[in-house]
């Protein structure tokens, strides 16, 4: 079995478990209310961005593949799950109002009105045709796996087949997201262009019940989702499959040779990631409440590698440790609760430094601790002796071969 | 009309005709003193037939300044008075004549044939001008039968002018015909201004189209041209069907007269259902609550029944054949116009491009390391000339001096970040990649609390305003100009460098085989870092050059750095005339594909990179890929 031979797994659902019940105890809803609803948002956020920044480390710190496109499949999740609160949302706004006439209304007047609330803003008032299917619940939470999977299966089957790798790919990758981005700015794709969509924090069907409640259900959403993906992610990376990916990243035209199809694998693993990020987006813009193109901007992916590179790629945990760490204190700067630091004659406001203390400290993660935080934990864990379990992975007694599996 | 030629043929005819003007004006009195648009008309003409002082007297009408002195017609003049007639002077009380606007546009109608055989060619040309501003049909006879002009240009106007007004109002419909093709290859507004009119359409709707009527384009009903409810209420206009209430009319009527909970006998809750509304308003107009009211299936008989059409309101269709035929010629060489001020464009904007990208395939081409901070380098090189610009007043010169040391900067600065990061981080690309990345975000981060968010001027000297003028629409602003003179200055430099000298050969080495390079005697750390410090300083050229059109912002680099991206990845590396072509494909194509949809210029970036995905499917080297034994590697 695949965690006894990895027992951080066990470790970091552990903690995961510790945490989620943590915040429940402090939360408004079902706790002492030591921590307010915001901040419990922000944690469930943050656990999404871990659940995408996993994602990004399968791709990239196994596979190989720095895809700088992986945050714009998170957003069309966002969008696809907003489509669909928004579209029920106003539903039930407007069959509100609708119902307070004299006669009850046509299901075509229900529908111009939804339209017109919902598109008004971008001046228009007929539903696009990717709307077609908003008003059902179960299709657009198929959409959320389905569209994303798509677009990355014919994005990457296309960059894949004709070889295109290394940093030509990245830039092919960076260069679809803006291409997404751009095409949801535009007020007639369908997309409500640069007002996006927005109200997402309201579930329909679920008016009465307090914001408290819906932010502690979206924590446990999230972390559920991250426990599940990590353990999946875990299982993926420990067997064959995860052998071949990681000789993929190392030399991808000996594994050929060898006659592995590394497009398929390659391919497998960019899809599948793809929707893993596709999910986390849509437990995200819930929690965040609004969604739009600028989410999009390849700024955004570079940033989810930034992520990935400072907690350690390559392990799963470091992914997650990196997401978590550098979110966390980035919007801890960002939102002026960082105290001034004073130079003598110079006031450090951490609102407008930070971006030039992550920036730098970011070029000296990759220059000195190219395993980011977790080498951290290799330290810890190389103070005490490397635990065989009496097994031996390598062809002679005392080779090292087990701790290469797990890198 | 008849009256008028009547005229044509009394003026020709003068000498044997001649009536004298003093009895002309004597018969017709009463008609002068108190004119009537109606009847003034053979009046005029009469006048105006009577030769010699005719034009005298109705100029003097025009202008209210005909009056009269007892019962002589006299002209006055400032505080003096002159017969009419005879131009003696007058004294006494006179009495001044009014006459309405309408009369005085006949006045000045008939005046036009006095004034088109002026002696004087100002007072000729004003009459032309006044001709081709407003016209009416009785110009065209006055501007055919005045004599021969004797000033050219004049007389080519005159006859351009006759041409337009036969198009108008001849009668004859082939010498319209004549007068249409005899302006073959002119686009001037006028003549649009005649021709446009002659395709006016009207709407016809009706059950068959009539047999004379000169069809636009066939119509039919619920097409995009003509939506389902405008195509009925043609019909409903034209009295050939009943209105039919729109959904809000029928749920207002049914609101209205809601018994109980029912409505016309259909119970309220039901009314959520389209047919049984319907149902509904029919029980009402049954009972004579509510107007009847066309159902849906009459209005489907209704539009199947009659035909729609757009109809020419002028009945010839040859005229408007040909009418159409020469607007659309005008319409063709415009948009040839278009096209080549479009390429001017593009040719600029491939320079652009071709500039912020050429450090970037060369650092690309010798180290296979992608520089993420170079956009940021750009952005250096446009602030060091806003510096220079606050410093030195003289827009010239700070250009001068900006554009070495915007070059000096940027070199420093991309040698410090070889020596720092990039020398370090040798054959791992992605992190490089990640690195220069984090660079980048610092750097411009820093330009931020540096020069804060707002955009700084950076002005270009007063030569390089303004444009150069090639022809009607095609033009192209001096400093793209200059822009283009930079790229082919910095082509050329680039060149002679790499072919020309010992450090290009050594660059060339170290691109195709570091290792073989190296143990030649070649430092390909030295090489890579010089290489490296050209790269970014020009970028910090290209920087300058971009500011003097751009605003200057910490946002600058980052919005040409995936256009630059994009260049070097279609151009293929190592080559620098894979980054040219690279340019002029990425600049080309933007264009094109914004003329195609020129409000979304979203569209066009949007369309252009698919383009560029696809294109690396069939080139994933790029157009011009590097050959060698270290292109695979």
């Amino acid at each position: 079995m695949f965690i006894r031979k990895d027992p951080s797994i066990l470790v970091f659902l552990a903690i995961l478990a510790l945490f989620t019940i943590g915040a429940t105890l402090m939360s408004e809803a079902y706790g002492s209310g030591a921590l307010p609803t915001s901040m419990i948002k922000v944690l469930g956020k943050t656990l999404c961005l871990a659940l995408a920044a996993l994602a990004m480390d399968l791709v990239w710190g196994y596979a190989g593949i720095l895809s700088l496109g992986h945050m714009a499949f998170f957003a069309l999740g966002g969008y696809m799950i907003g489509m669909w609160l928004m579209y029920a949302r106003t539903g039930e706004i407007v069959s509100a109002t609708l119902s307070r006439a004299a006669i009850p209304p046509t299901p075509a007047e229900l529908q111009d009105g939804i339209a017109s609330q919902i598109f008004g803003v971008v001046g228009s008032s007929d539903l696009p045709l990717a709307w077609t299917f908003a008003g059902s619940l179960p299709i657009q939470l198929i959409l959320i796996v389905a569209v994303p999977g798509l677009l990355a299966l014919v994005f990457g089957w296309l960059a894949f087949r004709s070889r295109v790798n290394g940093v030509y790919l990245s830039i092919l990758t960076q260069a679809m997201t803006l291409a997404l981005a751009l095409y949801l700015f535009q007020n007639d794709s369908g997309f409500r262009g640069n007002n996006g969509l927005s109200g997402l924090q309201n579930i329909p069907g679920l008016t009465d019940v307090p914001q408290a409640d819906i932010s502690i259900w979206f924590l446990w959403a999230s972390a559920g989702a991250l426990a599940l993906a990590y353990v999946l992610a875990a299982w993926l990376v420990s067997g064959k499959f995860g052998s071949v990916i990681r000789a993929i990243r190392d030399d991808e035209s000996r594994v050929r040779f060898l006659g592995y199809s590394v497009e398929g694998y390659k391919l497998t693993i960019f899809t599948l990631t793809a929707m893993l990020c596709a999910i986390a987006g849509a437990l995200y813009y819930p929690q965040a409440g609004i969604i739009n193109p600028a989410e999009l901007a390849p700024i955004a992916s570079i940033y989810l590698a930034v992520w990935v590179a400072i907690g350690g790629r390559g392990r799963l945990y470091g992914a997650v440790i990196g997401a978590v760490v550098v979110s966390l204190l980035s919007s801890w700067f960002t939102g002026g609760r960082a105290p001034d630091l004073s130079l003598g004659f110079y006031t450090i406001d951490w609102v407008d430094w930070w971006q030039v203390l992550l920036g730098l400290s970011f070029v000296l993660v990759t220059l000195f601790a190219p395993r980011g935080l977790s080498s951290l934990i290799d330290l810890a864990a190389r103070l005490r002796h490397p635990s065989r379990r009496g097994r031996d992975l390598g062809p002679d007694v005392g080779a090292l071969r087990e701790r290469e599996a797990k890198a | 009309m008849r009256a008028f030629l009547l005229t044509i043929l009394l003026l020709i005819a003068q000498p044997l005709w001649a009536q004298d003007l003093g009895a002309v004006l004597d018969a017709n009195r009463d008609q002068i003193a108190k004119p009537s648009r109606q009847t003034i008309g053979p009046v005029i003409t009469e006048i105006a037939a009577a030769g010699e002082g005719a034009d005298r007297v109705l100029a003097a009408w025009a202008d209210r300044r005909l009056g009269l002195a007892g019962d002589r017609f006299v002209i006055v003049e400032g505080d003096s008075a002159t017969d009419a007639v005879t131009g003696e002077s007058v004294t006494g009380d006179v009495d001044g004549l009014r006459p309405n606007s309408g009369v005085r546009g006949l006045i000045a109608a008939a005046l036009v044939q006095f004034q088109l055989t002026d002696p004087d060619p100002v007072r000729r040309r004003a009459a032309l001008t006044a001709i081709a501003r407003q016209s009416d049909e009785s110009h065209l006879a006055a501007l055919r039968e005045a004599p021969a002009e004797s000033d050219p240009i004049l007389a080519a106007r005159r006859d351009r002018l006759e041409r337009l007004l036969t198009i108008q109002y001849d009668t004859d419909t082939d010498a319209r015909l004549a007068a249409i093709d005899s302006f073959d290859g002119d686009a001037g507004t006028d003549l649009q201004a005649v021709l446009n009119p002659l395709l006016a359409t009207t709407r016809f709707a009706g059950p068959e189209l009539p047999a004379d009527a000169n069809v636009a384009r066939a119509l039919t009903p619920d097409s995009e041209n003509l939506p389902r409810a405008e195509a009925y209420r043609l019909l409903v206009d034209a009295g050939l069907a009943e209105p039919r209430p729109t959904d809000a009319d029928i749920k207002a009527a049914l609101t209205a007269n809601i018994a109980g909970d029912a409505v016309g006998g259909v119970p309220v809750a039901d009314l959520g259902d389209p047919d049984r509304r319907d149902d509904a308003y029919t029980a009402l107009a049954e009972a004579g609550t509510v107007p009847t009211a066309a159902t849906a299936d009459e209005v489907d008989s209704a539009l199947e029944a009659n035909a729609f059409a757009d109809l020419f309101t002028e009945p010839s269709s040859e005229i408007t054949d040909a009418a159409r035929a020469s607007l659309r010629g005008m319409q063709t060489r415009e948009g040839i116009m278009q096209a080549l001020d479009l390429s001017l464009d593009a040719l600029s904007l491939a320079s652009i491009y071709f500039l912020a990208a050429i450090g970037l395939a060369i650092t690309f081409g010798v180290m296979r390391v992608i520089n993420m901070a170079h956009g940021e380098f750009i952005m250096m090189g446009a602030y060091t000339g806003y510096v220079t610009q606050t410093m030195i007043a003289d827009r010239t010169l700070s250009l001068i001096v900006a554009l070495p040391l915007a070059f000096a900067i940027t070199f420093g600065a991309g040698v410090l970040l070889y020596q720092l990061v990039i020398r370090h981080l040798v054959k791992r690309p992605l992190e490089t990649l990640l690195a220069t990345f984090g660079v980048s975000i610092a750097l411009q981060q820093l330009a931020k609390n540096i020069f804060g968010t707002q955009a700084r001027p950076l002005t270009a000297p007063a030569w390089l305003e303004g444009s150069i003028t090639f022809a009607d629409g095609v033009s192209i602003s001096t400093i793209r100009v200059a822009i283009f003179v930079l790229a082919l200055l910095f082509l050329g430099l680039f060149l002679f460098l790499m072919n020309r000298t010992r450090l290009g050969l050594q660059v060339r080495a170290v691109t195709q085989n570091p290792g073989m390079a190296a143990s030649m005697g070649i430092n390909p750390d030295r090489i890579a870092m010089m290489t490296f410090g050209l790269g970014s300083g020009i970028a910090g050229i290209a920087g300058v050059a971009i500011g003097l059109f751009a605003k200057v912002t910490s946002e600058l680099g980052s919005d040409y750095i995936v256009q630059s991206f994009m260049t070097v990845v279609v151009g293929g590396v190592g080559n620098i005339w894979g980054t040219l072509a690279g340019a002029a494909l990425i600049g080309g194509l933007q264009k094109g594909i914004e003329v195609l949809n020129p409000s979304n210029t979203l569209a066009a970036q949007t369309y252009m990179i698919l383009f560029i995905i696809i294109f690396i499917q069939f080139r994933p080297r790029g157009i011009m890929p590097q050959r060698g034994r270290m292109a695979e590697a």
